[in-house]
């Protein structure tokens, strides 16, 4: 099925523009459509709605990760974020506080992890690379320190059947609703708004895009933030879903996100990108897994499959372009008397 | 001002605005820890015969806590065994990883879905799988645990590999006859959130507490997460912050078998004792190699058995999970259910140099 | 791979010697900043607790080194020229076993070594391959490489394990004994290091790897074959993940389908706490190799003066943090003092 799509990219080109988010979108659509009519078991409202709340938390952190690839910065401290968030509120809420104030406090944390983030990126001029794999293992650290042994699991019920349930006997989860909303906030801000068109020119140059006078450190500051408060939030949610707060809550998040905004389409060099592309790759890959499990496909085959697609994810449109670009060097050659097309 | 200006206020605003509605929602007082109440006793509903018959072509499926760990395959062959030979079907499923809590309820869910008889889970987390459980048992699942309980009310029955008390006090009875009822000693254990460790911890401290052994000082407990090199390196640490240290009991097949190699490799091999719960084909070379004594284990195979024999009886409506309950178990004799909904398998065998050749798992 | 406009980079070749060897000066100061820690370090918990530099406790802490300065070796010199492997926790893995299957057939222990030596070089190449073919960001590809070569690795074991008593005693004794306290593991990752540093240093193409890393397009027009470079950092660090993964074996005595699982970022941290920069060009194996004993050594130093173990992840990570930003702020200085020096040039040459 890839095949075919990639094929396509390569043959339009450049100029034919079958956007590779568009593609996956498609590819996406297919594979609901295949699910549905051959895999038993797959279309019913319970297994969908399972779909949806096991995809949300990779989904939730991927709007705001989205945001920041695009401005050509990456957090790979999401993960432990949410995990200690998830730790904190196990921790308080063992101390006696009430449920109503833990989450903000969380939230507040999650942003402060943020700031830590963007200040050592935007003040001191560090690669987030870099810097956001030294919070990757402070984080998840701070978090042990914290909890300890501990798993707490008493949450009071209102909270875990709104972490865990769905709408009646309807396949969305309480929890899809709020994710809604982020969502289009996020694709809002992303599309629609100067702060977008500033994200996606920092992203292409951004010595350029400072001096046509957009404030690039501050810009990336409240990105990073964002991150951090929407991986906080995910975190609480984690905690809720599974109806357990452990300082490991979420380990290895930060790759699935990645995986699946990069598989969206989300240009990593900075610049490129839609959020319907990565909506799509997230949805993408939690509905191939669901459908491999259903199907009874090894856990380890799962994983080969994974890093296959993320491989010909960027290894497809980069081919692609290529040859496109061979090909219009060719043509360039062919008529003398110009100078050469500028590709690239 | 530039539009950026304006988000970062908002965001600044917005924190500050959800912090005051937080300590007003704390000054109304909220939902805390003792409002929530707590049920327990297992998931049980219904009346058993102990005589109906035994259901055939029923779909029998294993959730281990990690599929590839070798004591999970051994178990879970036993258990195939013990399916096919009830004339049901078996399968098995699992994350790769032996912490992916996430993973696990997703093949719970999964597993709902495909309208499987009964599962046998061993579960990574006591609480995490809970919902998915519950949702499985109200869709007419059928859910035994086995190695690894969670909290009561999420299955119906657990099948424990020997009682948690049971092997916390015998680890230490191993450990005080070995090195002479007196000096220090260590606990190398998996991962801090292991639920299984902690208990049997809690049970060997309480063994300690008895008289005879006041000569035996317990000086640390250290976590090696189940990962070899860790585990290695919580050992080194173990001997030089305690040059004193007479034995170390590794209640986990990694950590135990972690020690024993660091341990033959050392100047400490023989000096300082190890014991704990290993597999008999893991610890041969160190058993005749004189760096450990002896050691102890449940038969995997037995647990394996066990778990889908009670989970085939459980479809049969030859048990519901209720105390004083008992059923046939094959070849394996006939098992009550105890306290919470617990089966369990017996005292857990010793290896040493004498008989472990006899055992090939 | 993310990289954010640097203004600072090295020095430009017309600036000629002093700013070289102020550079080369810099970067030893950097290593040696590390070495410096570590002997605090080991020297204050030496203090605290007599027994740990006892002849057992060096010979530990130089095993406990031994493999990851193996794989950070590679890994720096994948780094210097810009790029990074994350695959080399799962070349480690499916290397290890290869070697311990071969073994358990009845195999000769030196021929194992080289075939794992082999497999890694191939995943090495692989990757290669498709960083610099594909013109694809290293980290997007060596994630994927990361996750399909595990996956291959849990298919192909399944639940089998190797442990040591299906190992030939020689191979398993070669995994801890040693001359006094320096274990023949310790000697050979000694001699593969040294060995790199000196192909680095002396070598066109090893040269050739720092201008990449420094900057690619201008390497490519000074003539550097591009692709044919960065394969070859890639063989090499798969190379040595899969030496290292021999070198697990022996010491561990036990591999099964989850070994090396998670070492990609162990090895990561080491490479940039010794001092090799993400933004290519800079650092050096040596650094890289410190780096791997100061982090190993940091799990061996807290359980020795009885911090509890839930510190280290921590402390890694702070670590870490605090290494960018030292490596930072130091580049910063550099490039004012060139700038300074440069200045003077010119008005000397205006005077």
């Amino acid at each position: 099925m890839t095949d075919t799509t990639t094929k396509a990219t390569a043959r339009r080109g450049l100029g034919g523009a079958v956007r590779w988010d568009t593609a996956v979108g498609a590819l996406f659509v297919v594979l609901l459509l295949c699910s549905f009519s051959f895999v038993d078991n797959f279309g019913n409202a319970l297994n969908v709605s399972f779909l949806i709340g096991n995809t949300l938390p990779i989904a939730l952190i991927a709007l705001p990760m989205t945001l920041l690839v695009v401005s050509g910065e990456v957090d790979l401290s999401v993960g432990s974020t949410a995990g200690l968030s998830g730790a904190v509120m196990g921790a308080l809420w063992n101390e006696g506080m009430s449920i109503e104030t833990i989450i903000p406090l969380c939230l507040l944390l999650g942003v402060v992890c943020g700031l830590i983030n963007g200040l050592l990126v935007t003040r001191l001029g560090l690669p987030s690379l870099a810097v956001t794999i030294g919070t990757m293992a402070a984080y998840r650290g701070i978090a042990q320190i914290i909890l300890g042994s501990d798993s707490v699991t008493d949450f009071p019920s209102q909270y875990l059947d709104f972490g865990a349930g769905r709408i009646g006997d309807t396949f969305i989860p309480y929890a899809a609703l709020p994710f809604l909303v982020l969502l289009a906030i996020a694709v809002v801000v992303l599309h629609a708004t100067p702060v977008g068109r500033s994200l996606f020119a920092i992203g292409a140059s951004e010595e350029a895009a400072r001096f046509a006078g957009i404030r690039v450190k501050r810009l990336k500051l409240s990105m990073f933030v964002t991150t951090g408060l929407l991986s906080a939030l995910t975190g609480v949610f984690w905690a809720l879903h599974y109806a357990s707060a452990r300082y490991d809550n979420a380990t290895g998040l930060e790759l699935s996100v990645i995986a699946a905004v990069l598989l969206g389409g989300i240009d990593f060099d900075g610049g490129k990108g839609t959020l319907g592309g990565a909506i799509a790759g997230v949805f993408l890959l939690g509905t191939l897994q669901n459908v491999m499990s259903l199907l009874n496909v090894s856990a380890q085959s799962q994983i080969v499959v994974t890093g296959v697609l993320l491989v010909v994810s960027v290894l497809a449109p980069r081919v692609g372009r290529q040859i496109a670009q061979s090909r219009a060097r060719r043509k360039a050659t062919a008529v003398p008397l110009r100078p050469p097309a500028a590709t690239s | 001002m530039s539009l950026a200006t304006v988000r970062t206020r908002r965001l600044t605003l917005a924190v500050a605005t959800a912090t005051v509605l937080a300590l007003g929602a704390t000054a109304c007082g909220g939902t805390t820890k003792n409002d929530t109440d707590k049920k327990s006793g297992s998931a049980v509903t219904g009346k058993a015969d102990a005589n109906a018959e035994t259901k055939k072509g029923l779909k029998i499926a294993f959730l281990p806590k990690q599929v590839n760990n070798p004591y999970f395959t051994i178990a879970d062959t036993a258990g195939k065994k013990a399916v096919e030979e009830l004339g049901s079907t078996y399968q098995e499923v699992g994350t790769s990883s032996g912490t992916d809590t996430s993973g696990q309820v997703s093949y719970v869910n999964t597993l709902t879905q495909q309208q499987v008889n009964a599962i046998a889970v061993s579960a990574q987390d006591p609480g995490a799988l809970c919902t998915a459980l519950k949702q499985a048992m109200k869709n007419g699942v059928s859910v035994v645990t086995y190695d690894s309980d969670t909290k009561t009310d999420c299955r119906q029955v657990f099948v424990s590999q020997a009682s948690a008390e049971d092997l916390g006090r015998t680890q230490v009875q191993q450990m005080a006859k070995q090195i002479g009822g007196k000096g220090e000693i260590a606990i190398l254990s998996a991962a801090q959130t292991a639920t299984n460790q902690n208990t049997w911890i809690d049970f060997m401290k309480e063994e300690l507490k008895k008289p005879e052994y006041k000569d035996i000082k317990l000086v640390k407990v250290a976590y090696g997460d189940d990962d070899a090199q860790k585990s290695f390196q919580q050992t080194q640490g173990l001997l030089q912050e305690y040059p004193d240290l007479k034995g170390i009991i590794s209640p986990t097949t990694v950590g135990i078998k972690a020690a024993a190699q660091y341990l033959s490799g050392s100047k400490y091999k023989g000096k300082v004792k190890l014991t704990g719960l290993g597999t008999p084909n893991d610890m041969r070379a160190y058993v005749k190699n004189g760096t450990v004594d002896a050691f102890e284990l449940w038969d995997p195979n037995k647990l394996g058995e066990l778990a889908a024999r009670t989970a085939v009886a459980l479809q049969s409506g030859q048990i519901t999970g209720a105390e004083g309950q008992t059923f046939k178990a094959g070849g394996m004799g006939t098992y009550t259910i105890g306290k919470d909904g617990v089966v369990s398998l017996g005292k857990p065998t010793v290896f040493d140099a004498k008989n472990i050749d006899q055992y090939k798992f | 791979m993310t990289t954010t406009a640097e203004p600072v980079r090295s020095a430009p070749a017309s600036r000629a010697a002093g700013a070289r060897t102020l550079i080369d000066k810099m970067f030893k100061a950097r290593e040696l900043a590390v070495l410096a820690v570590l002997v605090v370090m080991l020297g204050t918990t030496q203090i605290y607790n007599g027994e740990f530099l006892s002849e057992q406790g060096i010979k530990d802490l130089l095993l406990n080194a031994t493999i990851l300065a193996l794989v950070a070796t590679g890994q720096a010199v994948v780094v210097i020229t810009r790029n990074v492997d994350l695959s080399v926790g799962s070349v480690l893995g499916i290397s290890a076993f290869a070697a311990g299957n071969y073994l358990n057939g009845g195999g000769s222990p030196l021929l194992a070594v080289l075939l794992a030596v082999a497999l890694g070089a191939l995943f090495g190449l692989l990757n290669g391959a498709l960083v610099s073919l594909g013109k694809v960001p290293a980290l997007v590809v060596t994630l994927g490489t990361l996750y399909i070569i595990r996956g291959i690795d849990s298919i192909w074991v399944g639940s089998r394990q190797i442990t040591a008593d299906a190992l030939p005693e020689g191979f398993v004794g070669f995994g801890h004994d040693g001359i006094w306290a320096v274990p023949y593991l310790a000697l050979l990752a000694l001699v593969v290091l040294l060995a790199v540093g000196y192909y680095l240093r002396s070598y066109r193409s090893g040269r050739d790897l720092y201008a990449l890393g420094s900057s690619p397009e201008a390497a490519r027009l000074a003539g550097v074959p591009v692709r044919g470079r960065i394969m070859t950092a890639y063989v090499l660090c798969g190379a040595l993940a899969g030496l290292a993964g021999a070198l697990y074996l022996a010491r561990f005595g036990n591999v099964d389908s989850a070994t090396g699982n998670g070492y990609e970022l162990t090895v990561v941290s080491a490479v940039v706490v010794g001092g090799v920069a993400f933004t290519g060009g800079s650092g050096s194996v040596y650094g890289a190799a410190l780096g791997a004993v100061l982090l190993t050594s940091i799990n061996s130093v807290l359980p020795a003066i009885g911090v509890s173990s839930v510190w280290v992840t921590a402390i890694n990570g702070i670590l870490l943090l605090l290494a960018i930003a030292v490596d930072r702020i130091l580049a910063l200085r550099v490039a004012a003092v060139l700038r300074k020096k440069a200045a003077q040039m010119r008005s000397a040459r205006h005077d």
